[in-house]
């Protein structure tokens, strides 16, 4: 028997996992999905938000207020990409500069420090892409930048070294309270028991909890359709820019991913079909319609890809953290904006309070330090040298546009954890997340998935059950 | 541990454009030529383009892809030309100092000319901004072709191809003929982008519909793989017109909507781009803005033949040879090439007035004439013109100058190629 099973492997299914690991706790988590980071954890902004946002007293305020601080030192254990670049929140008009004010208040309530009010000839002096027609910002030095779905496998593959387990491509049917023991009840007739159940399931979490016989929140789907742009267009921005909500509606951002390229988005469209990640044609429109009132010179041919993030929104409009009305299934859910910058704190509360529940004593030795796959991209010729006569497979260049290895490509299947499938790998090592969207590498990528797993090229997929890659051998 | 060598000609890319290059530069008396190339054989992309059709102009007789390749990989070869493969050159600085890695380490090659032959990839899905399920299934046709002729698997059971491209109408004909379905090619444009024998010979004699003036407005998944596109017509501006929309199922979507220049390397050397090609700009010597780094073939502009790729790389391994035999070369004033009516873009795009021998040009036209004239017109005198039937965009015009018509566009202080009807 397991002392947690955490349904969900998203960012806050994995954090907890990790966080539990500190306490020794014996951990499993079950995932639908075949790999992690599969829901909107790896379709969001990426923002590590400074906490100005967020109404004062929520529990939003809380751990965005907590989470932020976290990622410097986070960043650096687990070996993600994290980058504090700063943001503006963009006004458009009188009426904005009104808003920012409010925006500014509402920051210091929740002690957001270095705050900054500047006009809109200082945005542009700072930034000389966005639009004359920006009258003010409000500037907030501590928001960043972090590629979601790389701190997720970090933070999964921390949490697997310090003991869990993770069962994919499995879904919960039933869960069930037994005495003191929790039964949860999979797909494929599997079912596992333990001590307590953590509801992480993100869009679904509603539904997992009503599995549980708990009925007292609904998630809806809300969508948001992105644009990703070329490397080349990095000179747009270097900060995020946010657009102040108007009476218009809730603008949309302008930021600079990790690696280099430029996010445009999201939309926010409520939906039913909360596994709904297909883009449309006004979505998108829309998208860089908005895009463009904060940088006019944005164009939607230097685009790279597209593509849906579902965020979780709880009808209680805020994060619903806590054992639930059956004693043994904690809720963690309704974990929307800012709730990837909040996953590191809401981890840490999470398994205190676990701890707490099941007496456990947190350990004085675990491991901290996750290294990730060796980026041959970001070397200097030296160290690629170095690297290469280490292991000649790091020789041999896969990805053209993103400089990726079939050392690294290997790696990520063969660690643990390992990439499963074409996305995997992608996340993992950036293989086809260039300019020609895996034009080039996907025939080795698959190759090498095929031959590094033992299987045959025809059952390898993009991202799990039914995706394949062929139909057939010629 | 990072190792050190120099040359005098090193050519980047081994395809046909490459492979080219490196035999006019070593017949030009460059002796020391090498040709670095990324993949684990010669040939490029032609290895896996295994239908015929190639080298009716070049070699006097119709081959396929891989015999073409093997031609010019025996010419090398003959020649003792040095040809290291799974090579990937990582960066091309100014100074011509190339960087490249391969399975033995890194090493830095300091070339006295550089001949860019890097090829061209094709358009992503992302580029055109494909509404739809960001599903498996949905391929670009050189990818589809990749996986069918050299790893031996089926990209799909039914197809449908948007985009006319030479790539996508091979491909129709290739998945017909190893089985699957192909339900139609959709293209946004009135008329198909591909060659003409190209939409006879590979859809027509198949009874594959191409339908013009339609494109895919949304992409359809079940269970993780492609199971439809929504087609629809488009307007005279080629957006979708609303009601006109249809289901076509299908389990692949192959595109075939553009090839774009690989100006990575570059780019990053500093070498000027050209808005329409996307390519390098070059002048009649093809040579960049970056003394001794010339470019051909595909990465200059997309070619509709091998052919006429790898006469133009013939001058641009020449010129080279000739650069770094007589230690470089002094560019004086040069003139710019007008595109006028009918002219989508032009190379050269400039003409030096230093220069000596035979100009080429190649030009591709930006509408259709069922009759026409191409005129070449220096300061406004016509010295060059040529009458040509069927005149349209899918298919490259080409013209040898002789000297004289040569040396009057370098004395030219206005040079503009243009269609008269």
């Amino acid at each position: 028997m397991k002392d947690v099973i955490i349904i969900g492997a998203g960012v806050c299914g994995c954090a907890i996992a990790d966080a539990l690991g500190e306490y020794g706790c014996n951990v499993a988590v079950v995932e639908r999905a075949s790999d992690v980071a599969c829901g909107a954890t790896k379709a969001n902004s990426g923002i590590v938000h400074g906490g100005f946002d967020a109404t004062a007293g929520t529990l939003k305020a809380k751990f965005n207020a907590l989470g932020n601080p976290m990622f410097d030192e986070l960043s650096k254990q687990l070996d993600f990409p994290f980058r504090r670049n700063g943001a503006y929140v963009l006004a458009f008009d009188r009426a904005g500069i009104d808003g920012l004010e409010a925006l500014l208040e509402r920051g210091r309530a929740n002690g957001i420090k270095d705050l900054e009010r500047v006009d809109g000839d200082t945005v542009r002096l700072r930034n000389p892409h966005v639009s004359k027609s920006v009258t003010a910002a409000l500037y907030c030095p501590s928001s960043g930048i972090v590629s979601p779905y790389e701190m997720t496998i970090a933070l999964a593959e921390r949490a697997n070294m310090r003991g869990a387990e993770f069962i994919f491509n499995t879904g919960v049917t039933a869960i069930s309270r037994r005495g003191s023991v929790m039964t949860v009840d999979c797909t494929g007739g599997k079912s596992y028991a333990a001590r307590m159940v953590i509801n992480c399931a993100g869009v679904h979490a509603d539904e997992v909890a009503a599995a549980a016989g708990v009925h007292d929140f609904t998630i809806r789907g809300r969508r948001g359709e992105y644009y990703l742009l070329d490397k080349t267009q990095s000179y747009l921005t270097d900060a995020t820019l946010f657009q102040l909500p108007t009476s218009l509606g809730k603008g949309v951002l302008v930021a600079p991913t990790v690696h280099g390229n430029v996010l445009v988005g999201p939309t926010a469209l409520d939906t039913d079909d909360k596994d709904g990640v297909a883009t449309t044609a006004a979505g998108l429109e829309e998208a860089m319609s908005k895009g463009r009132l904060s940088v006019p010179s944005i164009s939607a041919r230097s685009a790279i890809t597209q593509f849906v993030g579902v965020r979780a929104h709880c009808d209680k409009d805020d994060f619903i953290i806590g054992m639930s009305s059956l004693q043994g299934f904690y809720n963690v859910a309704g974990i929307e904006s800012p709730g990837l910058t909040s996953a590191p704190a809401i981890a840490r509360y999470v398994a205190a309070e676990v701890a707490a529940y099941l007496s456990l004593k947190r350990k004085t030795d675990f491991i901290t330090v996750r290294k990730g796959i060796p980026c041959f991209a970001a070397m200097s010729d030296e160290e690629r040298a170095e690297l290469i006569a280490s292991d000649s497979r790091y020789g041999k260049i896969v990805c053209r546009c993103e400089c990726v290895t079939e050392g690294e490509i290997i790696d990520s299947i063969m660690r643990p954890l390992g990439a499963r499938d074409i996305d995997g790998v992608k996340r993992r090592t950036r293989a086809g997340m260039g300019r020609c969207q895996s034009g080039f590498c996907s025939p080795t990528v698959i190759q090498l998935i095929a031959d590094t797993l033992g299987v045959p090229v025809q059952s390898v997929t993009k991202c799990g059950a039914g995706s394949y890659a062929v139909t057939g051998r010629i | 541990m990072i190792n050190c060598e120099s040359r005098s000609v090193v050519v980047i890319g081994g395809g046909p454009a490459g492979l080219s290059a490196a035999i006019a530069a070593f017949d030009a008396g460059a002796k020391d030529v090498l040709v670095l190339e990324r993949d684990t054989r010669l040939g490029g992309i032609l290895n896996q383009c295994i239908h015929n059709g190639f080298g009716l102009t070049l070699f006097k007789s119709e081959l396929t892809g891989p015999e073409y390749a093997a031609r010019l990989i025996d010419m090398a070869s003959e020649r003792g030309i040095e040809c290291r493969l799974n090579t990937t050159v990582v960066s091309v600085a100014p100074d011509k100092t190339i960087t490249c890695v391969s399975e033995e380490g890194v090493f830095s090659i300091t070339a006295d000319a550089i001949v860019l032959t890097c090829g061209c990839r094709e358009r992503p899905r992302g580029a055109i901004g494909i509404a739809g399920a960001r599903c498996a299934g949905v391929y670009t046709a050189g990818t589809a072709q990749k996986l069918v002729n050299i790893m031996g698997y089926m990209a799909g059971r039914e197809c449908v191809i948007l985009g006319s491209g030479d790539i996508g109408l091979i491909m129709a004909r290739r998945m017909t003929l190893q089985g699957a379905k192909v339900r139609a090619v959709l293209e946004i444009m009135p008329r198909a982008s591909g060659l003409m024998r190209n939409v006879v010979q590979c859809l027509n004699d198949y009874d594959i519909p191409l339908m013009t003036s339609h494109t895919v407005v949304d992409v359809l998944s079940q269970g993780g793989r492609v199971s439809g596109v929504v087609a629809a017509k488009v307007d005279n501006d080629m957006r979708p017109i609303a009601g006109s929309e249809f289901l076509l199922p299908c389990d692949t979507l192959l595109l075939s909507v553009g090839l774009i220049p690989e100006t990575e390397l570059a780019r990053e050397a500093g070498i000027g781009l050209h808005r329409v090609t996307g390519g390098a700009e070059v002048d009649d010597t093809l040579m960049s803005n970056i003394d001794g780094i010339f470019c051909a073939g595909n990465m200059l502009h997309v070619h509709d033949l091998a052919d006429y790729a790898c006469l133009e790389s013939e001058v641009a391994g020449k010129r080279a040879a000739e650069y770094a035999i007589n230690g470089g070369v002094t560019r004086g004033a040069f003139t710019s090439v007008e595109c006028g009516d009918g002219i989508r873009y032009a190379v050269p795009m400039k003409i030096l007035s230093s220069g000596s021998g035979s100009i080429t040009f190649t030009a591709r036209p930006s509408a259709e004439y069922a009759l026409g004239r191409i005129c070449i017109e220096a300061d406004g005198e016509e010295i060059y013109s040529k009458r040509e039937a069927g005149i349209r965009p899918a298919t490259m015009l080409r013209y040898v100058l002789n000297s004289a018509q040569s040396d009057k566009l370098r004395s030219a202080s206005r040079i503009c190629i243009k269609v008269r009807e």
